[in-house]
């Protein structure tokens, strides 16, 4: 069967383990080594136990049969044995953990990159406004965050060399963080089942030194950043109407929403992150502000996640009182 | 060999369909479960057949995108719901359960035939989705795939798993009152083997799983059908919701297949050993400490999903746990065998193969329960693999095993034994080339649900889909000798084995009503000693 | 003719034993339903915590005056039908009769008030089913929507259960009437009357959940 697109593989060899392209990775791969060696060892000890038992205690062979052990003996053996492994359960269960929570915390990081995926593409924004389709540049040495959605359906964005995978939700941001090291290409992987062309939203990562990947920047960068493309999304879609206008509709002010702690009309307080500022859009009545009404529209299904993220960055932007003041909008902390 | 030369048994006498489509006999119920669970195995084989062949190569050049889709999502509701769950316990419990505890018939015969004919029904009708081209969502249906974008029979596929999780339902609740109140004098808790236990712990699981699964599914069909969805985002629903609710049932189902598996070996292992089982009462709190932590685990299906960490950390925490029971269990098994006298029949080559294939799966489940690694794991050939070998390396196994130590006292016929320890080493060394280099396609980041892939993972592939043909002739080896046996296999003894267990005082096959006269017990189990 | 000795089926050995079953099995078999309403409260309540105000609101447009009637009716109807369990044991037929007509019509009556609330919902087009018009007033339609979605998934749940019940009293009708044997109508009414009080309980908690958490 033919189908549309060719997919962009790296042309590179398949590794039991893969090339560990960040410090984390290879940190996850002790995990795994720790993982076969004391698998490996159980399993020594239980072919050896049945072979042994196995051939000792076979049906011709002649002779009285001993005794069994005895019944307190026996309890010791297995809650020993419970006890131990339990044990060396816990000491796994406390490195992965630890690990887990610096792939997926809340670390700081030295730029964002936007994932959207669709079915079946992945569509990737850069800081500065440069997307690429199926394929993520990355400067190596810089700690990045992913903010991950889906414009549809479950997605699962995976970068086996990262020993990287978080699913993109519809209707939710995702998060992980990575430090590339080892410049190169990777595999890129649409990990959940997506429907029809599921195994070929594929592609690669791509990671550069810090100045080719400037150096790309500029090659590939096309239009404005996407701060500039907010604000005329900002303006296209009828926004600065109410929030920037002197109309007759008062709605707050946006200039430095972005961190703030906003009171909302039921009594609760709200950090405006990037979340707050996604729902204000397509679910406007999920936090309504202190002292307005509820009359803003939802922009679900007409605005795409891109261009939230664009709308994001340049609300993001926005300096307190940067816009003029006479317009009497704009609720202070 | 005429038949009135053998007294009057179960079988003789009511060859009629009404003999057996109305019976309300637990033994012939559980012979027209073998047959429609047998059917659907082969159905279920034949998708598997389809896929590896397909994976031979890294381009999709056998099927379509649209169809391997459907054939893998075929593949895992046919194998999860219409085979290995009702398994061991519709056909070997259903059959031994009542005599090992001294009854003459479960508790509810006519629930019992009721669940068989909604299970028959239920599966068939799922066909109706098959035949109406497939559904393409996976066995899993995650929203909002399922509901809002898959052009594919799911509405179909969705109600004849539900239709079907009454049989379970039911099933689960004639095990539970059968053990609780027909237990003959003697037969206390803790001497009942552990056979029984494990079935009975199953169908607690069973009747407090399902019907999560029912809401789940019927939430799917009504958003399909009336467009009336709480999985929805652009309402504000959370398609995470689903994956919750799928997960509470989905996870304990998997333990409604290995339990009744444990149980089998438990019986095997002891009766080849000529020893009691090690550490009997360990094994029954590791069985119940199963069937209850296996409630507590769902979450490690969500680990990459965007549930919260913390979570994510405690079901990781419980997904540890977990094991231990299990492998108490391995432990004792091995035990068992301590100062045995050990008899290498066919259900005990089995029994041996479900140890090491078990122990892999199961070890691999704790690669799977370390956050970190799971990540990297997720959606991987390594998980398909893991989840394979505990379900064929260990359930199936164990079910051939079953039907192997049990064949004399469900037929009265022997069946050659050179061909069935061939058939066994065929299935333990076809399922090890078939499923071992997955683990390794995993770990270098082959995803699951693939129709093709990069040619680079080629090697792998090939080699798995060969072990196929050595899996396949594991399978196909007991269906031709095991029937072959029913009409010319050597006639069997009461206690062939010269096993312990209620069930072998009965003749082989039982009368009617299981036993010429009522037993008593008044020895511990297992008292090979 | 009651038969005097109950004889007990052919797999149990006395009565005891068949009693105990039956109970058993009973019990398990709301534990399933349990579990089957279990899971879609569970739903539920992550989203009312999630959105709180809006399901609020929602809830006041429900008709909290039919609801409350159909809770007067559905709790009565446990009081009749104990009542209708009572006189079968003391074996008065003509009572038992009465108060398991006046289960049945309780019951009848319920989901006939049921069905007028949502034809009353339909009117205003709050039923967001098969892409009819749904106009809500209030703040966020879509996720009152929501709140809607759960309201008719969850009345409509409950009510199929209801009408199952319904039917298995008009059986009991049926079946008391005919008076063919007391200790097999004991049973029975036992085992109708377990189900009932569960369909009972559940309402409360609907009732609770959807109508009387509002704004």
């Amino acid at each position: 069967m033919t189908e549309a697109s060719a997919v962009n593989d790296p042309g590179i060899a398949f590794r039991t383990i893969p090339t560990a392209v960040s410090d984390y990775a290879g940190e996850v791969d002790k995990l795994y080594y720790a993982l076969l060696g004391l698998s490996g060892l159980l399993i020594v000890i239980l072919v050896a136990l049945v072979v042994i038992f196995g051939w000792r205690y076979r049906e011709d062979r002649s002779g009285e049969r001993l005794p069994l052990l005895g019944k307190r003996t026996g309890h010791y053996v297995e809650i020993g044995f419970a006890v131990l492994l339990a044990l060396l359960f816990l000491g796994i269960f406390a490195w992965g953990s630890q690990l887990y929570l610096a792939l997926y915390g809340e670390s700081r990081a030295d730029m964002t990159i936007n994932v959207v995926g669709k079915q079946w593409m992945w569509k990737i924004q850069h800081p500065d406004g440069t997307r690429e389709i199926n394929t993520l540049h990355v400067p190596a040495g810089e700690t990045i965050r992913l903010r991950i959605i889906s414009q549809d359906v479950i997605h699962s964005f995976s970068l086996p060399g990262l020993r990287l995978k978080r699913d993109a939700v519809p209707g939710q941001y995702t998060s992980a963080v990575f430090t590339p090291e080892k410049v190169g290409e990777y595999r890129l992987f649409c990990a959940e089942y997506c429907g029809t062309s599921h195994s070929r939203m594929r592609g690669k990562l791509v990671v550069l030194s810090s100045a080719d990947y400037q150096a790309w920047l500029t090659r590939n960068g096309q239009g404005p950043g996407p701060v500039a493309a907010g604000r005329q999304l900002f303006e296209s879609y009828g926004c600065s109407g109410c929030h920037q206008g002197k109309a007759s509709v008062r709605a707050p002010g946006l200039d430095g929403v972005y961190g703030r702690t906003v009171p909302l009309a039921d009594g609760r307080t709200v950090k405006a992150d990037e979340a707050y500022l996604r729902d204000s859009i397509m679910l406007p009545q999920k936090h309504v502000v202190a002292g307005y009404a509820p009359i803003m529209p939802s922009f679900s299904g007409q605005i795409g996640e891109g261009e939230i993220l664009q709308i994001v960055a340049y609300l993001k932007s926005l300096e307190p009182g940067e816009w003029q003041t006479d317009n009497s909008t704009g609720a202070r902390p | 060999m005429s038949a009135s030369a053998e007294p009057a048994h179960y079988l003789t006498g009511g060859w009629s369909l009404r003999g057996w489509l109305l019976t309300l006999d637990h033994k012939r119920i559980a012979w027209l479960y073998a047959i429609s669970i047998t059917g659907f195995f082969f159905l279920g084989g034949i998708a598997a057949l389809l896929i590896r062949l397909e994976l031979l190569t890294p381009a999709g050049d056998l099927l379509s995108s649209e169809a391997y889709n459907r054939l893998f999502s075929l593949h895992g509701i046919v194998m999860v719901w219409f085979f290995l769950i009702p398994s061991i316990p519709a056909t070997l419990g259903n059959f031994l359960l009542p005599m090992m505890v001294g009854a003459r018939d479960m508790a509810f015969p006519r629930l019992n035939l009721l669940s068989w004919y909604i299970y028959t029904l239920g599966g068939l009708f799922t066909m109706v989705a098959v035949i109406a081209g497939g559904v393409d969502t996976g066995w899993t249906f995650y929203t909002p795939y399922s509901t809002l974008f898959a052009n594919s029979a799911v509405l179909a596929a969705a109600t004849g798993v539900f239709v079907v999780g009454f049989s379970s339902i039911l099933t689960g609740i004639n095990f539970i009152v059968t053990t609780h109140t027909m237990r003959v004098p003697g037969q206390t808790w803790l001497r009942l083997p552990l056979f029984v236990w494990a079935n009975y712990a199953t169908a607690l699981i069973m009747v407090l799983a399902t019907p999560v699964l029912s809401i789940t599914l019927l939430l799917i069909a009504l958003e399909r059908t009336l467009g009336i969805g709480i999985f929805d985002p652009a309402l504000g629903g959370d398609p995470l919701l689903f994956q919750h609710l799928f997960w509470f049932y989905s996870h304990p189902a998997v333990y409604i297949m290995i339990l009744p598996a444990m149980g089998v070996i438990s019986e095997i292992i002891a009766c080849f050993s000529r020893n009691p089982v090690f550490g009997y009462t360990g094994m029954v709190l590791s069985i119940m400490a199963i069937a209850l932590f296996g409630f507590l685990v769902w979450g490690h299906h969500m680990f990459v999903s965007g549930q919260s960490l913390y979570a994510g950390i405690l079901f990781s925490l419980f997904s540890f746990l977990v094991a231990v029971p299990s492998a108490i269990k391995t432990l004792n098994w091995t035990a068992t065998m301590f100062r045995g006298r050990i008899v290498y029949t066919a259900p005990m080559i089995y029994a041996l193969s479900f140890l090491g294939l078990f122990v892999i799966g199961g070890l691999t489940g704790v690669f799977l329960a370390s956050l970190a690694v799971d990540v990297h794991l997720h959606d991987t050939y390594f998980v398909t693999a893991h989840f394979h070998y505990i379900m064929v390396g260990g359930a199936v196994t164990a079910y051939l095993g079953g039907l192997h130590f049990w064949w004399p006292k469900l037929t009265g016929r022997l069946y050659p034994a050179l061909w069935s320890k061939v058939a066994a080493l065929a299935l333990f060394i076809g399922f090890n080339l078939t499923f071992y280099p997955q683990f390794l396609l995993g770990y270098g980041g082959m995803p699951r649900r693939y129709h093709e892939y990069p040619e680079a993972f080629e090697l792998l592939h090939v080699m798995s889909t060969l072990g196929t043909g050595v899996l396949a002739i594991g399978y196909l080896m007991p269906l031709v000798y095991l029937a072959w046996s029913l009409r010319y296999g050597e006639r069997a003894p009461a206690n062939p084995w010269h096993a312990k267990g209620l069930e072998w005082l009965a003749p082989s096959p039982p009368p009617v009503d299981n036993f010429v006269t009522t037993p008593t017990v008044t020895e511990a189990p297992y008292a090979y000693r | 003719m009651p038969t005097d000795e109950p004889v007990p089926a052919e797999q149990f050995d006395d009565m005891a034993q068949q009693r105990r079953s039956i109970h058993l099995g009973m019990w398990a078999f709301l534990a399933t339903e349990l579990l089957l309403f279990g899971g879609l409260f569970a739903g539920f309540t992550v989203y009312r915590v999630q959105h709180g105000a809006v399901f609020a609101e929602a809830a006041t447009h429900l008709d909290l005056t039919l609801g409350s009637i159909n809770t007067a009716l559905l709790l009565t109807s446990g009081l009749t039908l104990f009542a209708a369990e009572q006189a079968i044991t003391d074996r008065h037929r003509g009572t038992g009769l009465l108060f398991l007509l006046a289960t049945t019509l309780l019951g009848a009556v319920f989901l006939g008030i049921k069905g007028y609330e949502w034809y009353a919902e339909a009117s205003h087009n709050l039923v967001p089913v098969l892409g009819w018009p749904f106009h809500y007033e209030g703040q966020s339609p879509a996720i009152a929507e929501l709140f809607f979605n759960f309201y008719f998934i969850m009345t409509g749940l409950h009510a199929a259960h209801m009408l199952m019940g319904v039917i298995a009293l008009g059986a009991m009708v049926f079946l008391v009437g005919r008076w063919r044997d007391a200790h097999k109508l004991d049973r029975q009414i036992r085992m109708v009357g377990l189900y009932w009080a569960f369909v009972d309980v559940v309402w409360i908690f609907v009732f609770t959940s959807l109508y009387l958490l509002r704004a």
